[in-house]
C-alpha cells in the first residue's frame, strides 16, 4: 500500500508533544471540582474524604499518563485477556463478593477490594473495538458479526444484573451497543430491531413490569411516577435531593453554606448526591459549569475519536466517551428526579476509589488514541483472520 | 479500496457527529431540567429546605390562673417533670417503652393509653408518657436518656388545684384533650391542643373561660438535621407564648374551704350570698372529690368509686340539686300576703293542728296545733296551717307571680354549665306536665312549699338575698367591680320589714324553731333565718306499728332533706347562707353548719371588725 502515513510519535517526549492538554485540562478542573465539594460535604474539612480523592485523583493521573503511553498494538493484544480477567473477578464477586448496602458488587483481593463492575466497563470496550477492528467491514451486519459482540456484552451483563446493579448493566449495554452502532450496522438492521424493540418493550408493558424487575427496583419507578407516595419513604431521598438542587437557586447559598448538605437530609452525599451539593452551594452557574465541562470532555471525545485511522482506537474512544456521557446523563438525570434512582456516581466528583481510577484508565486510553492516531495497526490474528 | 475506506471514514464521522448530536441534546435536557428546579421554582424548594432546617417548637402558654375574690390562687400552675415520647425518633411504641420500664414502670391502663395515642395521631407528635414524676425517677431517666431513642424528659407546666375538692364543682378540672375536644376548635389550635402535657377545661369554670384562661401559643425556632435533633435555637426569630388572662372568682376560698369541711361527709351542699350585689362567697356541694386527680388521668378504679358513691361526689348539688324549698318558702308567701293585703299583720288564725279540705285532712307540723297565730307568729313557729290559710286567700296566680319574684323557677346564668332551674308550679304548668287541673290541695301544699316547688340552693339563696335586701340581685361568681347595683324588688318595703321580722324572730326570740341554736353567737349581731324541711318519704301507719317512729329509724336514702337559709345582720343584712343536707332527717342537720358558716362570713367581714357596717346603710331597701 502505498499511501502517505502520518508520522506516530515513538519516543516519550514525542508523545509528551502530541497530549491532548485540553482534555487534560477538563478532566483536571472535574477532579478538582470533586475535591472542593468533598471538602464541602466532608463538613468543611479534608477529612474523611477530600483528601482521599485528591490521592486517588492523583494516582489516577498518573495511571492515565502511563497509559496513554502505550502503543495500540499493546492494547490490541491485551482486550481479550483483560476481558477475561474481568469477566473471571465478576464470577468471584457472584461467588464470594463483599456486600455493601444490600448490592455484592467489591471483590475482596488482599489489600485491594474492588468493584469488578468499573474494570468490566473497559474491558468490555477493549474487547469490542479489537474483534470490529479484526471484522471486515462488510460482514458487521451478518450472523458471525453480530454473534460475538453479544455474547462479549450479554455475559457480563448477565452477571451484574444479578449484583444486583441495573444502572451498570445497562450502561455495559448502552456502551455495546453503541460500539457496535459505531462499528457500521447497516441501518436497515437497525431499523428491524428498533422495531423489534419497540414491539418487545410494548409487550413487557402487557405482561407487567414487575414481572421483570426486581422488588425494589419496582419500587423505585412507582416512587419516581409518584413523587407524593411515601415521602417519608422511599421518596424521601429522591425530593430531598430536589429540595437540595432547587433551593441552590440560580448562583447557589456559597461554598461550605449548604444547609441540605451539611444537616444530613441526604445519605451518603459524597458517592451518589454530590451534584445537589454543588447545586445547592454553586446553583445553577454552578451545575451548568459542570454540565459544560462534561460536555466538552465528551467533545473532544467524539474528536479525537474521528481523527483516529484505525478502527480499534476510534471504536474504543467512542466506547470510553460513550460510558463516561451515560455516567453524567443517568448520575444527573436521577438527581434532578428526571430518571428514576439509578446507582451511578458522578465521574471525577462522586467519592470513590475503583470509579475514578476506571474513569482515569479510560481517558489514559483516549489519550493515547490521540497520541497514536494516526498508527494504523494490522488486524490481528483475531476470530476470523 | 480507498474509496472503499473513505466511504468508511465518512460513515464513521457522520455516525459519531450523530451521537455527539444527541449526547448534546441529552445534556441540554439535563440543562433545561436545572433551569427549572434552580431558577424557575427555586422559591418553592427554597421554602422546603428551610422547612427542612429550621422546626417551630410550639411554647405552650401558660394557662390563666383562677382566683379568689382576695387573689388567692385557687387553680395554679406548678412544674412537673414528664417524659415525652417521639414515635417517629423511638421506632417501635411499644419496644421503646418496654426499653423505659427499668426507670419508669408504667401500669397496662398507661401502656394501653400511650398506645392508643400514638395509633391515632401522626408519629411526629410527642406523646405523654408520664407526667409529675418525683425527682429521682425524672433524673434516672435524663441519666439513659442518651440510649433511650425518642425519649424526652422534659420540665412542664401542670395544673394544680390549691384548695383540693372544696373547689372541685366550681372550678372543675382540665384534662388532655380527646378527639372531640380537637374537633369542636378552631383548626389552627389543634398543633397546640396536641402539644404533650396540654390539657382543656372539662368542667366548671375551667370549661366555661377557656377563651381567657387558655393563652396563645409561641413557637422557639430552631435549627435541626435531618433526624430532629437541635443544632441551635433562634430566639430572636421566636415568639414567645401569651400567658391566659387570670379569672377571678366572686367566692372566698376561706370561706369555701370551710363550708366544705362543714358539711363533708354529709351529702348537701352551702351557698353564700352577698345580698346586695349578688356575689357569690361560696358554693359548696359535698362530698366532693379531688380535681388533681383528673388532671393526670384518673384511674377507671377511682372513677367507677366516685360515679358508684350513693353521695353522689360528681354532682354538683348547690346548683344541680332541686328539692321542695319547705318551710323555708314561707318567706315568700308571707311576703305575698302582706303585699297584696290578704291578711292584716294582726290577723290571728286558730291553728289547731289540722285542717280539712274537702276530704281531706292537712297537719301542721305541731300535731297538737299553735293556737290562734298572726304572721309574725306563724313565720316564728312555722306554723303550716296559717300558710295554707294564706296561701288559699292568695291563689296560685298570686303566689305563683310573687315566687318568680325571689327567683323561685328562674333560670340563673352564674357562668357555669349545670345550673337547674327548679320549678314555681301554676295551674297552666300543672296542666302542661300532669294533665291535671289544678286543686286547692295544690295550692295548700304549695303555701308550705312542698308538692310541685323546687328550687336549687341556688335559688334559695337568691331568695334569701332578694328577701333581706330587697333588692332584685343575681347570683355572680365572677368578680367584676363595675356592677352596678341591683334594682328594688319593687315589693313593699313594709310587707318585707315585717317579713325580716319574723325570720329574726325565727333565731332570736324564745319558741323561734331556730331558738335553740343560740344565734350567730358574735355579741350583738344577730341573724335571722327559716328552716325546712323536704319530705322524701312519709312513714306508713304499718311501719309507725312496727316501731319507726322517727327519721332516725328510716334507711339513709327515705330521710327528710334538711333545709335552712339565713342571713345576717339581721338588722342590716350583708350576707345569706343556705345550706341543704341531703337526707338529714329534717331541718336540724341544716342549720347548725348554715349558722357556723354565716358566722364566719360575717366575722370575716372587715367591717365587723371594726365593730360597725358602716356600707350596709346604702344598702337597706328604700334607702335608695
Amino acid at each position: 500500500m502505498a499511501v502517505f502515513r502520518e508520522s506516530v510519535p515513538r519516543d516519550l517526549p514525542g508523545k509528551m508533544m502530541e497530549l491532548n492538554w485540553t482534555l487534560v485540562l477538563l478532566l483536571v478542573l472535574l477532579g478538582a471540582a470533586g475535591v472542593g465539594m468533598l471538602y464541602s460535604v466532608g463538613g468543611g474539612s479534608w477529612e474523611p474524604w477530600a483528601i482521599n480523592h485528591a490521592v486517588r485523583f492523583a494516582l489516577g493521573f498518573a495511571g492515565m499518563m502511563v497509559i496513554a503511553m502505550f502503543p495500540p498494538r499493546f492494547w490490541m493484544g491485551v482486550a481479550y485477556p483483560v476481558y477475561v480477567v474481568a469477566l473471571i473477578l465478576l464470577v468471584l464477586v457472584e461467588v464470594n463478593g463483599v456486600t455493601i448496602n444490600g448490592a455484592q458488587r467489591w471483590v475482596d483481593l488482599g489489600p485491594i477490594r474492588m468493584q469488578p463492575a468499573e474494570i468490566m466497563k473497559l474491558a468490555l470496550v477493549l474487547a469490542l473495538a479489537r474483534f470490529y477492528h479484526d471484522l471486515p467491514d462488510d460482514k458487521v451486519t451478518t450472523i458471525s458479526g453480530l454473534l460475538p459482540p453479544l455474547l462479549i456484552i450479554g455475559a457480563p451483563a448477565a452477571l451484574i444484573v444479578g449484583q444486583p446493579d441495573l444502572g451498570t448493566t445497562l450502561l455495559l449495554a448502552a456502551t455495546g451497543v453503541m460500539v457496535i452502532f459505531m462499528a457500521g450496522l447497516s441501518w436497515w438492521f437497525i431499523l428491524v430491531v428498533g422495531g423489534v424493540g419497540l414491539a418487545g418493550i410494548v409487550g413487557i408493558g402487557l405482561y407487567g413490569l414487575e414481572n421483570i424487575l426486581a422488588e425494589y427496583q419496582m419500587d423505585r419507578v412507582h416512587a419516581f411516577l409518584n413523587p407524593d407516595f411515601d415521602p417519608l419513604g422511599i421518596n424521601y431521598h429522591p425530593n430531598q435531593a430536589v429540595i437540595t438542587l432547587g433551593s441552590g437557586g440560580m448562583t447557589g447559598k456559597g461554598f461550605l453554606e449548604g444547609t441540605q448538605s451539611k444537616l444530613g437530609y441526604l445519605p451518603e452525599m459524597q458517592t451518589d448526591y454530590i451534584f445537589t451539593a454543588l447545586g445547592e452551594e454553586f446553583g445553577f452557574v454552578g451545575g451548568i459549569a459542570v454540565l459544560a465541562v462534561n460536555a466538552l470532555i465528551m467533545a473532544q471525545g467524539v474528536i479525537i475519536a474521528i481523527s483516529c485511522k484505525s478502527p480499534f482506537l476510534r471504536l474504543m474512544t467512542i466506547g470510553v466517551i460513550t460510558t463516561f456521557a451515560s455516567y453524567v446523563f443517568i448520575n444527573i438525570g436521577m438527581v434532578s428526579r428526571l430518571l428514576p434512582v439509578v446507582g451511578v456516581p458522578l465521574p471525577l466528583i462522586s467519592y470513590g476509589g475503583t470509579v475514578v481510577l476506571a474513569v482515569m484508565a479510560g481517558f489514559g486510553l483516549i489519550l493515547g488514541a490521540h497520541i497514536h492516531r494516526n498508527a494504523e495497526p494490522p488486524r490481528g490474528a483475531g476470530l476470523f483472520g | 479500496m480507498r474509496a472503499d475506506r473513505q466511504e468508511q471514514d465518512l460513515k464513521f464521522t457522520r455516525r459519531a457527529l450523530l451521537m455527539a448530536g444527541a449526547g448534546g441534546l441529552a445534556f441540554l435536557g439535563l440543562g433545561a431540567r436545572l433551569y427549572s428546579l434552580q431558577v424557575l421554582e427555586t422559591e418553592r424548594y427554597r421554602l422546603m429546605s428551610e422547612d427542612n432546617q429550621f422546626n417551630f417548637n410550639l411554647l405552650p402558654p401558660s394557662r390563666g390562673r383562677i382566683l379568689d375574690r382576695f387573689g388567692v390562687a385557687v387553680a395554679d400552675n406548678r412544674d412537673s417533670y414528664r417524659v415525652l415520647l417521639v414515635p417517629e425518633q423511638s421506632g417501635d411504641v411499644a419496644s421503646a417503652l418496654d426499653r423505659l420500664q427499668p426507670f419508669l414502670p408504667l401500669r397496662d391502663y398507661e401502656r394501653e393509653r400511650i398506645l392508643r395515642t400514638a395509633r391515632s395521631q401522626r408519629s411526629f407528635h410527642a406523646i405523654t408518657v408520664a407526667d409529675d414524676l418525683d425527682w429521682h425517677t425524672f433524673a434516672s431517666i435524663n441519666l439513659n436518656a442518651p440510649d433511650l431513642a425518642g425519649v424526652t424528659p422534659d420540665v412542664g407546666e401542670v395544673r394544680s388545684y390549691t384548695y383540693g375538692p372544696s373547689f372541685a364543682h366550681v372550678i372543675g378540672y382540665v384534662q388532655p384533650p380527646n378527639d372531640e375536644d380537637i374537633a369542636n376548635n378552631p383548626r389552627d389550635a389543634e398543633r397546640l391542643l396536641r402539644h404533650p402535657g396540654f390539657r382543656v377545661g372539662k368542667t366548671g369554670v375551667e370549661i366555661a373561660r377557656e377563651a381567657d384562661l387558655r393563652g396563645q401559643a409561641g413557637a422557639l425556632k430552631t435549627e435541626v438535621n435531618a433526624r430532629g435533633r437541635v443544632i441551635r435555637e433562634l430566639p430572636e426569630q421566636s415568639t414567645q407564648p401569651v400567658a391566659g388572662r387570670d379569672v377571678v372568682l366572686t367566692l372566698d376560698a376561706d370561706i369555701q374551704r370551710y363550708a366544705h369541711e362543714r358539711l363533708n361527709p354529709e351529702s348537701g351542699s352551702a351557698v353564700v350570698m352577698d345580698v346586695n350585689t349578688g356575689e357569690l362567697i361560696a358554693l359548696v356541694s359535698t362530698p366532693s372529690f379531688d380535681p388533681n386527680l383528673f388532671v393526670g388521668g384518673i384511674s377507671s378504679a377511682d372513677y367507677a368509686a366516685l360515679r358508684e358513691n350513693d353521695h353522689n361526689p360528681l354532682f354538683q348539688k348547690s346548683i344541680q340539686g332541686t328539692y321542695p324549698p319547705g318551710s323555708t318558702f314561707k318567706a315568700v308567701v308571707a311576703a305575698a300576703a302582706l303585699e297584696h293585703g290578704v291578711v292584716p299583720p294582726t290577723e290571728r288564725i286558730n291553728c289547731t293542728g289540722s285542717v280539712r279540705l274537702g276530704n281531706r285532712e292537712f297537719h301542721c307540723w305541731r300535731p297538737r296545733g299553735h293556737g290562734p297565730v298572726n304572721l309574725r307568729d306563724a313565720v316564728k313557729t312555722s306554723c303550716d296551717i296559717f300558710f295554707y290559710q294564706i296561701a288559699e286567700r292568695l291563689g296560685i296566680d298570686r303566689l305563683h307571680a310573687m315566687a318568680t319574684r325571689f327567683g323561685i323557677g328562674e333560670q340563673f346564668d352564674i357562668g357555669i354549665a349545670g345550673v337547674r332551674r327548679g320549678t314555681m308550679p301554676n295551674p297552666a304548668w300543672k296542666r302542661a306536665r300532669y294533665d291535671q287541673g289544678w286543686s286547692t290541695g295544690d295550692t295548700y301544699n304549695t303555701g308550705i312549699g312542698q308538692g310541685f316547688v323546687t328550687a336549687s340552693p341556688l335559688q334559695l339563696a337568691v331568695m334569701t338575698a332578694r328577701v333581706a335586701s330587697g333588692r332584685a340581685v343575681s347570683p355572680t361568681l365572677y368578680r367584676n367591680a363595675m356592677m352596678p347595683p341591683a334594682a328594688h324588688i319593687g315589693v313593699d318595703d313594709a310587707a318585707l320589714t315585717s317579713v325580716r321580722d319574723g325570720l329574726r324572730a325565727v333565731v332570736e326570740e324564745p319558741g323561734g324553731t331556730s331558738y335553740s341554736l343560740g344565734g350567730l353567737g358574735l355579741g350583738d349581731i344577730e341573724m335571722a333565718g327559716k328552716t325546712g324541711t323536704a319530705q322524701v318519704y312519709s312513714i306508713t301507719a304499718a311501719e309507725r306499728e312496727a316501731g319507726v317512729r322517727s327519721q332516725q329509724d328510716l334507711p339513709w336514702r327515705l330521710r327528710d332533706h334538711g333545709l335552712f337559709m339565713c342571713y345576717a345582720p339581721a338588722d342590716r343584712p350583708k350576707y345569706a347562707c343556705v345550706v341543704v343536707i341531703e337526707h338529714g332527717g329534717g331541718s336540724s342537720a341544716a342549720t347548725r353548719p348554715a349558722r357556723d358558716i354565716l358566722r364566719r362570713v360575717v366575722a370575716r367581714d372587715p367591717s365587723s371588725r371594726a365593730g360597725v357596717f358602716a356600707d350596709v346603710g346604702n344598702a337597706r331597701p328604700g334607702g335608695a
